[in-house]
């Protein structure tokens, strides 16, 4: 996991590094600067002179100067490096998942990628600041405070060695005790925060059977829970608090007591411990005990961003199902498609086929109307001809070329889809056209809209092409956003059109123009048409009829009106009353 | 805007104290207590010290110094036992004070939202929602738990010193003060300049959570359109704004801590060497001992002033969390605080029995509802039956003020007939289904139900007498048994299995892995829309109302599966009041009367065939010639 997080470092490595270097001489100078404060003490009390004191003063001042850089240069690069970190992880996750395939893409859903690229990601970032800085800092400091207080203290400073072990194993076994805890008691406030957001959506649902009560109980149950969990980790957590107290405590009293009596028995000795030595050395202590309190509160936090790091590798380490072949053709023939002995499952573990024993072929400009009922895979089947997903067995070939023998970009680009759950992106209807051609002229972006019948509306609009289209085409209608997404898809000029229901919302009228157009005008382009409505296809070359991942029939609509049942029932079901209306 | 931030703050602290009324009080105590007796120590230190000094000067033997030694010792022994006592007890206490207050707050925050009127879900951002209980908690957790006893603890020592410091000296305590003003400054500076940063960096947050969420949802179009290079630039744009925010923030809140320790070194220096000063002219000292400036005044005072700002330090540190414990404090009650959607409807559902012609109340089932009306002005009750007739009188409504989205609206219901509403995206049909169930309250005329004003009813009983399956299917974590009971609590599997079978959705769900006791996690994310929607009409068919709303409900279930589905729904709509919204003209055709709505009002009304003959719009709708949405 490591491994895969500071590979994301990149430029920051330099910020990384000089990080802990300037903490490093930071700490240096916090030691010593209690050091030379000793001796300025120890001066005073033997009456020295004011100008010993104003030396002593300016070598201070210049020591708190070089501290006060050191440190807020520290302070500037490990900001710019854990930003950085953050930055470039959610830039490598967000890449990531750029290459997904489709069945990447269905494996983890919007809200989670989301809760990764921000919260992980700032767990992580503060993390890593607490590592470059903290994690240095630290032990750095308790070994120099070490030194310092032999070298003050000589064998008083003995009391440390017995006195450290004992906090750092109350420490350690606090730590090892919480962390566990703490990802139990995560994980429910994860499950409580998905609890919230299904009662929030489905506000409609709770208020109308009037189960306000029974959504509070649940709430609360959970939430107590939460509690439980949390509170437990804590209460043990504080524990932390007392054992750091208690050593100081005993050091302080050990320092006073022992350290008088060194003072009083060994005065006179040269090199004995004077008064000035035993409040340094009781300063140094209470920075050793601090740091590896920090410490101890810093693993605690670094293990618990680490679930988030996990959860970021996750992302990161997901490998798209789909691969472009060594040596990719680069060139789409011509618009015939063929599918032979394909059968499809959307996962290995799945227990039933989503499409089975498909034996199709559809000849270049032919156009191809598909009918079938909710979940008789008629979108999975035309996902495979532009390789969102890999046939289970046999093969779907595009232009006589098995379509996993093209490089993808160039298949897809081939291949315009016109997918069911069909997306505008915030911008302007230009903006949204280009997105079939980014270089498409304002000529080719109306005549693709003629063709779409969408220039009638957008004429109508004041700002017409520049009209600016919010987030998920909210501002327009439901038949409009389909005839938008229909001219996004000419624009790339494809040799193979897939309309995935995109007329539903379109008026009969409008809907007929449009094939009438595409006929008219882009013949030679294969179009498959999945439709709702009989009327949409029953003009086509022929029709496939789809029943539970299996070819149902083929035939034109004369023909399953004559002899298909389910093309029947449905015919009939969308024109029984409305028939003589017709014509 | 101070003044606001305190009236928060004390607003905080007597809500804690309200859920703890002895625990919090004692654990102040206990903090107290702590940090005095954590500053104490040093005049017990100063007073070894003083006490090793004197031996030293005067070559005493250890056995003759060492009695006043070891007693000061002892003392501190004792308070040192005290400390760790208080400091764990506060510890404790302090843990569960803080979880306890999160509990309670995440309830009332809930609970309190479960009552909002449906106002509140439809204008606010479900992130923002969110928000209350993620972010703004965890600042809350913030500064309960850490920063107001760091602040408190440090406060008190600071105060404590401080006194210990004039005991002293008093010329040398205003040079301390000088310097903590100074570092006040200093910390309102980069404190400040950290504080916006993070509001900045929150900002930065936001829009790129936008943007990747609109990418992530279009994340299949732009994959089929090759897009991926030009979503990745969008990206990276934002991405560098959020890292210039963040790098910036941390860079401040970074600062401060070396320099206010530095700034409190220089103050060190400051006072030994003006310290040095008054030792060498001698200098005439006031303080609270009426000691006389000597070594044995500077050399402690330079101790104190360590701790004195290095308390100071601490509290500096605090600074951003309170801030934003603050903010977040501020929304955590102003979700408590929004006004609960308000019910004056006094007329009852109960269950009833005829008796001589005659409705009355009854204990056990019967089938049979009936209002219960008690009249005020005569204290006497009638009772009504539950029949579903449903009529409006002139309804006006309006979201926003000055934008009225519905005129005029006449129409009744009557037990048993079907309506339809019909017309294009902002005509005013959900809106008017809206007004039915009171999520929303009319502005002007009148809707009454049994020919009792819905105003009257209980909000609760109305919406009883109401089914509701809607288009965007809302199902929740748990088996799809329990999805289909979410209708009636106490329905037996036999009753949710034969819903099941009305609304035509027991044969999917029989293929289903594990059948009816198949688990469906988030939004039944595993379901297809159409089978979402079969289940939400099986949980409306549990439910049992006299009264449904269908709004667009068998949109997503294609016309051979609707066809299917349609004979469950005629079962389930016989003997119903049924109001019809959709946009597929086949599902409506056999209404018993169809409404055409047009811009919030009513355009032409009568049955399929009458609107046929008409040749209006419904006709054009119908014949294809006009644009439906």
């Amino acid at each position: 996991m490591v491994k895969e997080i500071v590979h994301s470092l990149r430029e920051y490595k330099r910020q990384s590094i000089l990080t802990p270097v300037l903490v490093t001489f930071e700490v240096l100078f916090e030691v010593l600067i209690p050091f030379v404060i000793a001796m300025l003490v120890n001066r005073i009390e033997a009456g020295c002179e004011l100008d010993v004191i104003l030396k002593f003063g300016a070598v201070l001042v210049a020591m708190a100067a070089a501290s006060l850089v050191f440190g807020v240069c520290s302070g500037a690069q490990c900001a710019a490096a854990s930003s950085g970190l953050a930055k470039n992880l959610r830039k490598d996750m967000f890449y990531k998942i750029q290459s997904y395939s489709f069945s990447n893409i269905d494996k983890f859903n919007v809200s989670s990628l989301i809760t990764r690229m921000t919260t992980d990601v700032t767990n992580v970032q503060f993390a890593y600041m607490l590592i470059i800085r903290l994690v240095v800092r630290s032990p750095l400091m308790l070994v120099c405070s070490f030194i310092m207080a032999f070298v003050m203290g000589g064998s008083l400073a003995w009391v440390f060695v017995a006195v450290v072990p004992v906090l750092a194993v109350g420490l350690i076994i606090i730590v090892a005790k919480t962390i566990p805890l703490f990802h139990r008691a995560f994980r429910k406030y994860d499950n409580l925060n998905s609890s919230i957001q299904e009662n929030v959506k489905a506000a409609r649902e709770v208020k109308s059977y009037v189960r306000e009560d029974y959504e509070q109980g649940k709430f609360g149950k959970a939430s107590h829970d939460l509690r439980k969990d949390f509170q437990k980790a804590e209460r043990i957590l504080a524990f932390n608090q007392p054992i750091m107290q208690f050593c100081l405590y005993v050091v302080m009293v050990v320092v006073l007591s022992f350290g008088s009596y060194l003072v009083i028995t060994n005065t006179g000795v040269k090199g004995a411990i004077g008064v000035g030595e035993l409040s340094s050395i009781l300063t140094y202590g209470f920075m050793m005990l601090n740091s590896l309190m920090m410490l101890s509160m810093a693993f605690t936090m670094i293990a618990m961003a680490g679930e988030s790091g996990r959860r970021i590798v996750e992302v990161l380490s997901e490998e798209s199902s789909l691969k472009n072949p060594e040596n990719p053709v680069t060139e789409v023939k011509d618009g015939s498609i063929d599918f032979d002995g394909v059968s499809f499952k959307y996962s290995a573990a799945a227990e039933r086929c989503a499409l089975s024993d498909i034996d199709l072929h559809i000849k270049s400009g032919e156009t191809i109307g598909i009918i079938g009922g909710t979940g008789s895979s008629k979108s999975t089947l035309v996902q495979l001809v532009s390789r969102l997903y890999d046939v289970t067995e046999g093969s779907v070939k595009v232009g006589g070329v098995d379509v996993r023998d093209y490089d993808m970009e160039v298949l897809r680009n081939s291949v315009a889809m016109v997918l069911q759950k069909n997306v505008l992106f915030s911008g302007t209807i230009k903006e949204n056209l280009r997105w079939g051609d980014k270089d498409a002229t304002d000529e080719e972006i109306k005549e693709a809209c003629r063709l779409a019948c969408a220039d009638e509306f957008i004429e109508r609009f004041p700002d017409k092409y520049d009209t600016f289209i919010e987030q998920g085409g909210a501002n327009v209608s439901g038949g409009q956003k389909q005839r938008l997404c229909i001219a996004r898809a000419l624009l790339k000029k494809p040799k193979i059109l897939i309309l995935d229901d995109s007329t539903s919302a379109v008026d009969t009228h409008t809907d007929a123009k449009i094939r009438k157009a595409m006929r008219e005008f882009i013949p030679a382009t294969t179009k498959i048409i999945i439709a709702q409505r009989t009327a949409s296809v029953e003009d086509a070359d022929r029709i496939i009829v789809m029943d539970g991942g299996r070819i149902n029939d083929i035939g034109t609509h004369a023909e399953l009106i004559k002899r298909n049942a389910i093309y029947r029932e449905v015919y009939t079901s969308q024109n029984k009353e409305g028939h003589d209306l017709e014509d | 805007m101070k003044t606001k931030k305190k009236g928060i703050l004390r607003r905080l602290f007597k809500t804690v104290l309200s859920f703890y009324p002895v625990l919090l009080p004692v654990a102040i105590a206990c903090i107290t207590l702590t940090a005095i007796v954590g500053a104490v120590p040093a005049i017990f230190m100063q007073r070894v010290i003083a006490n090793i000094e004197e031996a030293v000067k005067g070559a005493l033997t250890w056995e003759q110094a060492g009695g006043p030694i070891l007693n000061d010792l002892y003392i501190l022994i004792a308070l040192y036992v005290v400390s760790i006592i208080t400091g764990t007890i506060f510890g404790q206490l302090m843990t569960i004070i803080t979880q306890g207050t999160l509990e309670k707050l995440r309830d009332k925050m809930f609970n309190g939202m479960q009552k909002l009127p449906i106002r509140f879900f439809d204008t606010t951002g479900h992130g923002d929602i969110m928000s209350y209980y993620t972010n703004d908690i965890d600042t809350l957790r913030q500064l309960i738990s850490q920063s107001c006893p760091q602040i408190l603890i440090s406060g008190i020592t600071v105060l404590s010193v401080l006194f210990i410091m004039l005991y002293y000296c008093l010329w040398l305590t205003l040079i301390v003060l000088a310097g903590t003003a100074v570092m006040m400054l200093v910390t309102k500076r980069i404190g400040g300049g950290s504080a916006r940063y993070f509001v900045k960096q929150q900002a930065a947050i936001a829009d790129e959570e936008g943007y990747v969420e609109e990418m992530l949802v279009g994340q299949k179009v732009i994959k089929t359109f090759c897009h991926e290079e030009e979503a990745q630039a969008g990206f990276d744009a934002v991405n560098e704004r959020l890292y210039d925010a963040s790098r910036r923030a941390n860079r401040y809140a970074n600062m401060l801590a070396p320099a206010l320790f530095n700034i409190g070194n220089v103050l060190y220096v400051v006072l030994a060497v003006v310290g040095g000063l008054f030792l060498t002219f001698n200098v005439f000292n006031v303080s609270f001992s009426g000691m006389a400036i000597s070594i044995s005044v500077v050399v402690p005072f330079l101790n104190m002033a360590k701790q004195f700002t290095g308390n100071i330090n601490q509290v500096s540190q605090q600074v951003n969390s309170v801030v934003m414990g603050i903010a977040g404090t501020e929304r955590v009650f102003d979700l408590i605080d929004r006004p609960p959607e308000v019910d004056d409807g006094y007329v009852k559902l109960v269950r009833a029995r005829e008796e001589d012609g005659r409705i009355v109340e009854s204990k056990e089932r019967t089938g049979m509802w009936a209002w219960k009306h008690p009249h005020q002005a005569d204290g006497s009750v009638t009772y009504t039956k539950l029949q579903g007739d449903v009529r409006m009188f002139d309804v006006d409504f309006e979201y926003e003020p000055g934008k009225p989205v519905l005129h005029n609206i006449s129409l009744y219901a009557k037990p048993g007939q079907k309506v339809a509403f019909v017309g294009a995206t902002g005509a005013g049909k959900t809106t008017i289904t809206n007004l039915l169930n009171r999520f929303y309250d009319i502005a002007d005329g009148k809707i009454r139900y049994d020919g009792i004003n819905i105003n009257k009813i209980k909000k609760a009983d109305l919406r009883h007498s109401l089914g509701m399956v809607l288009q965007d299917t809302n199902l929740f974590t748990g088996t799809v048994m329990e999805n289909i009971r979410y209708g009636r609590l106490d329905a037996t599997d036999e009753q949710c299995i034969a819903a099941a079978k009305l609304a035509g959705a027991d044969d999917f769900i029989t293929r289903l892995p594990e059948g009816y006791n198949t688990f469906i996690t988030g939004n039944g994310a595993s379901l297809s829309q159409g089978q979402r929607q079969l289940l939400s009409i099986a949980r409306v068919a549990v439910a049992d109302p006299p009264v449904m709303i269908l709004d667009e409900a068998t949109s997503s279930i294609d016309t051979r599966t609707e066809a299917i589905v349609q004979r469950g729904m005629d079962a389930l709509m016989k003997g119903r009041t049924v109001f019809v919204i959709a946009h597929r003209l086949s599902t409506v055709k056999n209404s018993d009367v169809i409404i055409v709505l047009d811009h919030g009002r009513i355009i032409e009304r009568g049955t399929h065939e009458q609107l046929l003959e008409q040749k209006g719009q419904y006709y054009q709708l119908y014949t294809g010639a006009f644009e439906f949405e």
